[in-house]
């Protein structure tokens, strides 16, 4: 009973484990059934581009949707009341800057990766080469803190306290995910990801309605029950600043992550891709809508559940549970349904865990062996059949590498990986595709500015921020080399990353109007976008 | 992949004629104003959020305060950007681009 502590009072492990082996064993056999047709390069990247508008649209919810806007954003409202709310919106308004600008432009003129977008009309080996290292590096910042993060759930929800334990189990969410890429290519991985977002959507509209209900569905009586659970203080819950309204650099600092959280989403590498799962521009288009339409129901939903969790649970209880703040959903279901209510939510943060890490393992080893192993390595000269076996192998190296990282950083504040990522994506990727696409006069130089820039002084920023040494729970004790004020670096690199793009392009004289018609015209009109292979 | 080589095609021709033109000029008469106004928009709501917190904590309805208000109306401007969007490439964007794509991909057969 020491190793097998119990997570939660009233928590029954086994029932946990059962509910989500049997989502395995499901997702499994669909992806085996998936990987019947996966035969080609387009199949394994893009899952044949024969997913419908909807699929996508939930499979990009299902994808975006991670454990960190699932856990995160229902405990941030909880414990600190509307600042956890700000999230959410965010999240959510970035997507009409993927809606708008990217998604539908980027389906017309690529195949499967960022890298493809840029190299239509830059010198492809260099601006290939860039946007790999960026995929690379925003797409492992983002598998890192997921896979951190399933330590945190494991101690939670399956009572694991010792180390070991969690490392064991934090290997097998890695094996079972490299299997889905590997057996399933991106239609297994699509098809995890859509089954994962239905059972959140309603496991989250019934816990919802089910809150609602303990208020007499009045909201205010809601909110009422969370300040009176919150003590003396609780009126703070409803109004922003309890977060980030202590000083004027915390101040800043929330600044500072709203812009990179609406700039990043279009740049994020793992969301660029689902838009080549579809067979036309117009089904993106559809994709974007579905998505939008699920991920802001989703955050309201996440709204009553937080303020629910707050009011039923107590802000003192989730701080305190192990997990801290990512126990609130699962300690409300527990408070509403009982072990079997939170057995079922416990199963979908797995999930939640497996669709976004199989998502980004396929993201990655995409990059790597379509832009860098096939364009830059083998400037071309290779066969569709080598390059999905490359990516194939990518995916195990990263699969590992991920499960090693999630070791290492178990139990490491790693939150702030996920910002990084959204800043990294919002300095380095979103400039050089928005350039690309709109901006005539866009040369190589301008995109490898841009890119090395933004991830540069993104990553630099963060490596001196609070964040990583001196601040109030750094990533290294100890010691303080930090001078950088804030802890996210968007407010700085972001703006600086537009800029180099536009230094860069108008240093340099390269200049090619023929194929800048050739791209804004396939861009607008679809003409030979990629087509969907059937089977 | 398309039928006819591209490398044959003068796409600055394409890019140059009139019903292109109007296709560029219809969509970017629509994205770039809109996406100006939600970022400025959202914007202003962090800017609130962040700065403005008596105002925000102005109770209107029980504990409906307008903080409240604010950023659930941040929600209800994303979904109609999206539908009007939508309506607009439906009705404007699709039938033109649709149009050229024929008589482009139409060439040479």
């Amino acid at each position: 009973m020491t190793v097998l502590a119990q997570g939660v009072e009233g928590n029954n492990p086994v029932l946990n484990i059962s509910i989500f082996g049997a989502f395995v064993v499901v997702t499994l056999v669909v992806v085996f059934r998936a990987s019947r047709n996966t035969k080609s390069a387009a199949d394994y990247y893009a899952g044949g581009r024969a997913f419908t508008g909807p699929q996508n649209g939930v499979a990009i919810a299902g994808d975006y949707l991670s454990a960190a806007s699932f856990l995160g954003i229902a405990g941030a409202i909880a414990v600190n009341g509307y600042d956890g709310f700000l999230y959410s919106i965010g999240f959510l308004v970035a997507w009409l800057v993927a809606l708008l600008l990217v998604a539908e432009l980027l389906r017309n003129t690529g195949k499967f990766t960022m890298g493809d977008v840029l190299a239509f009309r830059l010198r492809q080996r260099p601006v290939r080469a860039a946007a790999a290292t960026s995929t690379l590096i925003v797409s492992f910042f983002y598998l890192l803190a997921q896979m951190a993060g399933a330590g945190g759930l494991v101690a939670l929800l399956l009572g694991i306290s010792d180390t070991g334990m969690q490392a064991l189990v934090i290997a097998a969410v890695g094996v079972i995910m490299i299997v889905y890429v590997l057996v399933g290519g991106m239609k297994g991985t699509t098809w995890v990801q859509i089954i994962k977002a239905a059972l959140l959507i309603v496991g989250g509209v019934v816990m919802t309605v089910w809150v609602l209900a303990k208020f007499g569905f009045n909201p205010s009586a809601l909110l009422q029950g969370a300040v009176d659970k919150a003590g003396a203080l609780g009126e703070q819950l409803l109004a922003p600043g309890k977060q980030y309204g202590k000083t004027e650099t915390s101040k800043l600092d929330f600044l500072s992550l709203g812009i990179a959280l609406v700039l990043g989403t279009a740049g994020l590498p793992h969301v660029l891709m689902r838009f080549y799962t579809v067979p036309t521009a117009k089904e993106a288009r559809r994709s974007v809508v579905w998505a939008i339409g699920l991920i802001g129901l989703f955050y309201l939903l996440t709204l009553v559940l937080g303020y629910g969790a707050g009011a039923l649970v107590g802000p003192d209880v989730i701080a305190g549970a192990p997990g801290g703040v990512n126990s609130a959903a699962p300690l409300l279901a527990q408070a509403l349904g009982g072990p079997v209510l939170l057995g079922i939510i416990a199963a979908i943060a797995f999930a939640t865990i497996l669709a976004v890490v199989a998502g980004l393992t396929i993201t990655a080893s995409a990059s790597f062996a379509h832009d860098v192993y096939a364009n830059v390595l083998r400037k071309g000269r290779t066969t569709p059949e080598k390059e999905v076996r490359v990516a194939r192998i990518t995916a195990v190296v990263i699969g590992a590498v991920a499960i090693g990282g999630g070791i290492l950083a178990n139990g490491q504040n790693v939150a702030f990986l996920v910002a990084l990522a959204f800043a990294v994506a919002a300095s380095a990727n979103l400039p050089t595709i928005l350039y690309s696409l709109f901006w005539k006069r866009f040369n190589t130089s301008g995109a490898l500015w841009s890119i090395y820039g933004g991830l540069v002084s993104a990553i630099v920023l963060i490596i001196f921020s609070p964040a990583v040494s001196g601040g109030p729970k750094p990533m290294i004790e100890g010691v303080d080399f930090h001078w950088f004020p804030l802890e996210n670096p968007g407010l700085v690199s972001i703006p600086l990353g537009f800029l180099l793009g536009w230094l860069g392009t108008v240093l340099s004289k390269e200049k090619d109007d023929a194929k800048h018609a050739e791209m804004e015209v396939r861009a607008l009109t679809g003409v030979g976008a990629e087509k969907a292979t059937s089977h | 992949m398309s039928e006819h080589p591209p490398e044959e095609r003068d796409w600055t021709e394409v890019q140059s004629s009139a019903e292109f033109v109007e296709l560029r000029r219809r969509l970017r008469v629509f994205v770039f104003p809109v996406s100006a106004a939600f970022l400025l928009w959202y914007l202003g709501y962090v800017l609130l959020a962040d700065y403005a917190h008596g105002f925000m904590a102005t109770k209107l309805v029980g504990n409906i305060n307008v903080g409240l208000v604010l950023g659930l109306l941040q929600f209800v401007s994303t979904f109609a950007i999206t539908g009007l969007y939508v309506r607009y490439a439906n009705r404007k964007l699709d039938p033109l681009a649709a149009r050229l794509r024929d008589s482009i991909e139409g060439e040479g057969k």
